[in-house]
């Protein structure tokens, strides 16, 4: 037994390690060296906690005392404080209204939430085995293998409701089922870690930072299915999953969890890592499969399904990484108390990572049926500096935007469907009231471009000619007809693309449109951009009445379109102006104002333009 | 590891390093650690409390920290909290006194009343 009196666990998820929290654990380990108390505290690297916003965070046990946004420099102040003397650093602990929070659990951010998937994660050594099995790891693979078979675990988790956490929704139970009723000499499962949409890294937390559980959760699967073999198929920039899951896997071999006969049943079971080079299709099953056989990563056309030829043509199940996360809970806690929580057709609990305008961007865990708002002003803690809400966008590039009047609507499958958004992975990207709707349709169809892989002419051409007209939209270069001819396109792509990611490219313009009508039609009919993003139309306007004549503008103008005196005050050459915005800083009396929609001179220029074009 | 029970075993061992951060603790032993306290030798107290506790294998006792207490003329000053008990207030602790508490108290539960300085909250 150890002399350890305090257990100091310093968040290491992505997050937290990018704002210095590895910088912070060295700095701890130098201080308790020196004060020669490092045999009293145990440091341990977790994964992520989940308030980003806050990173670095720690939390001190026993008391759970919850430190925020710490620096190396406030180590030796936490050290002889707190440590040695038993007063926690109260500058460093949160506040909510005036009132210190005193613990871990009391944060608000943690209030709403319910960790399934995330129960470990902030909270374990996630390179530490032992540390997993004391949490009840691995009990509920052993008790599955030594008193349950195959289709009974399958009935557990029909029972349970759980449904593919990967965006899809697909009800796991029946995956399992196909597979283990085809008769096959191999069958295999997988692992898909390969998380790609902008503002999502629910995958990436899990994996880092409880990857014995996502192990656990596809060895049950692998013996529900009657599979050997396994692969977690993780994208090469997330290098500290992949690392923590090898680490997992070897320990899980040495320990005789993974190999043959485990826990003396004839279940025998191999699984390894394989990295995707990052493309964002190789989230789709097939291309995934694909990816695997080490070809390029291309979607096959579907049926045949990966259940009946998948991975080397035999019977494959791809489960999500936080589907796999769910699973051993589901088996340690009864399936009746998982279908306890949630709505009628969507079970459990969901992780999302809440990101965009919000004050506490992070990653959460929340029961499903939870509403937008608890979601956005409870968990989130409402919007980052006093704007307003807009809209969010629920699942990435192929889920839609929804807006301030659905804020009451509970978070499941088929209700965010109906409003033509999707649960999607989990990606949660609040935007408020500066934000642009048409510029972000284009952000998310332009990345789309980027990742589509080209074998079907529907998404290789057809999202490109949105690209092009969305493009010509925030240029002030908008027709009538556009909007038709954006929806008319969109609903063939969607119909027509071969796999996923066409198939649900189109639904951010879509739904912005279908929300958002008015913003299009101020781009194309009057040349504005009510929100003042899109550089083509708006301007910038120098108040003659404000001007005190300083030339600083002028003088900082690189393109020299700013010109005036001391008495005549300035003003701004419109036709030659590239909205760089120099002026705006620079300005010591904040002179200049960006006027919504184009200034009527570059109007004319660009009119003039066009009429010569038609007539050449 | 072979079987359920192989992995019962693991699963206590490593409880037990765990136990900081799960809060279930029959007995906690509050140690104070102001300036007076430590000038008084505060941390030889509880150093001596960390390994009588670890020597016997007592895995419900917590040992940890607070600040000035306000008995400075008394200190080392060390509070043992029960559950469900009034809570024990020690005065001018040493190591030979930490390690009759934790025979006499600790273990068997008698209160050593000649170092008791208050008892209650």
């Amino acid at each position: 037994m150890s002399l350890k009196r305090i257990d100091l666990l310093i968040c290491c998820g992505s997050g937290c390690i990018s704002a210095g929290s590895l910088k912070v654990k060295e700095r701890f380990q130098e201080v308790l060296a020196d004060k020669g108390i490092s045999s009293e505290v145990n440091i341990i690297e977790t994964g992520c906690m989940g308030p980003c916003d806050y990173g670095p965070v720690l939390v001190i046990y026993p008391e759970g005392v919850f430190y925020k946004s710490v620096k190396p420099e406030d180590v030796e102040e936490i050290v002889t404080e707190h440590f040695l003397k038993g007063r926690p650093v109260q500058r460093l602990m949160l506040r909510e209204e005036e009132r210190l929070v005193s613990s871990q659990k009391e944060v608000p951010f943690y209030r709403k939430q319910v960790k399934v998937a995330l129960a470990n994660c902030g909270f374990i050594n996630p390179e530490s085995m032992e540390e997993y099995i004391a949490t009840g790891g691995y009990e509920a693979l052993g008790t599955v293998l030594t008193t349950m078979n195959p289709q009974q675990v399958i009935d557990v988790v029909k029972a349970s409701g759980l449904r593919g956490r990967g965006g899809g929704g697909f009800p796991t139970h029946i995956k399992w089922q196909l597979v283990h009723d085809v008769e096959s000499d191999e069958k295999y499962i997988i692992c898909n870690g390969d998380e790609g949409d902008p503002g999502a890294f629910m995958d990436r937390s899990v994996l880092e930072g409880d990857p014995h559980r996502v192990i656990e959760g596809m060895m049950i699967g692998a013996y529900a299915i009657g599979a050997t073999k396994g692969f977690f198929y993780i994208r090469a920039e997330y290098p500290l999953a992949i690392k923590r899951i090898r680490n997992a896997i070897k320990q899980a071999k040495e320990a005789g969890l993974m190999g043959e006969n485990i826990f003396g049943s004839n279940f025998s079971f191999e699984a390894e890592v394989r990295t995707g080079a990052g493309a964002f299709v190789c989230g789709e099953e097939t291309a995934l499969i694909q990816s695997i056989q080490g070809e390029r990563g291309n979607p096959t056309p579907k049926p045949p399904y990966p259940a009946v030829k998948g991975l080397w043509n035999k019977p494959t199940v791809v489960n999500n990484v936080e589907t796999f996360a769910n699973i051993p809970t589901i088996f340690l806690r009864g399936a009746e108390w998982f279908a306890s929580m949630g709505t009628e057709t969507s079970k459990g609990t969901k992780v999302f990572a809440l990101t965009g305008d919000v004050n506490n961007t992070g990653l959460v865990e929340v029961p499903m049926g939870i509403t937008l708002r608890e979601l956005i002003f409870d968990v989130g803690g409402g919007m980052a500096n006093g704007h307003e809400f807009k809209a969010v966008q629920l699942g990435g590039p192929s889920g839609g935007c929804l807006t301030r009047e659905h804020l009451d609507v509970p978070v499941d499958y088929e209700t965010l469907k109906e409003r033509g958004a999707m649960m999607g992975s989990g990606g949660v990207i609040v935007m408020n009231d500066q934000k642009c709707m048409v510029n972000v349709a284009k952000f998310f169809i332009g990345f789309c471009v980027d990742e589509s892989c080209g074998k079907c002419s529907p998404c290789r051409i057809g999202l490109k000619h949105m690209y092009n007209i969305l493009d010509r939209i925030t240029r002030g270069e908008g027709k009538e007809g556009d909007l038709e001819e954006l929806q008319h396109l969109g609903e063939t792509i969607s119909r027509l693309s071969l796999c996923g990611l066409g198939q649900t490219a189109p639904n951010p313009v879509l739904s912005t449109i279908r929300y958002f009508r008015e913003e299009y039609e101020s781009h194309i009919r009057d040349h504005s951009c009510q929100t003042k993003v899109c550089t083509d139309l708006f301007h910038f306007m120098i108040d003659k009445n404000r001007c005190i004549g300083c030339s600083l503008c002028a003088r900082k103008c690189p393109v020299s379109c700013i010109s005036g005196s001391r008495d005549e005050k300035y003003t701004i050459s419109q036709t030659e102006c590239i909205k760089c915005g120099n002026c705006q800083d620079v300005c010591p009396v904040k002179a200049i104002d960006r006027i919504p929609g184009m200034h009527p001179d570059v109007l004319k220029q660009l009119q003039e333009k066009q009429n010569i074009s038609i007539e050449e | 590891m072979k079987t359920l029970a192989d992995l019962k075993k693991i699963r206590e061992k490593a409880q037990e390093e765990m136990k900081l951060r799960d809060g279930k603790v029959r007995i906690k032993i509050v140690v104070g650690m102001g300036t007076s306290g430590i000038a008084m030798g505060a941390r030889e107290v509880m150093k001596t409390f960390l390994e009588e506790i670890s020597n016997r294998n007592l895995t419900d006792v917590l040992v940890t920290q607070t600040g000035e207490k306000g008995l400075s003329s008394m200190e080392p000053v060390v509070d043992v909290i029960e559950e469900g008990k009034p809570k024990v207030t020690y005065g001018n602790m040493t190591p030979e006194k930490a390690r009759r508490v934790v025979v006499e108290h600790i273990v068997n539960g008698r209160v050593v009343s000649d170092y008791v300085v208050a008892t209650g909250d």
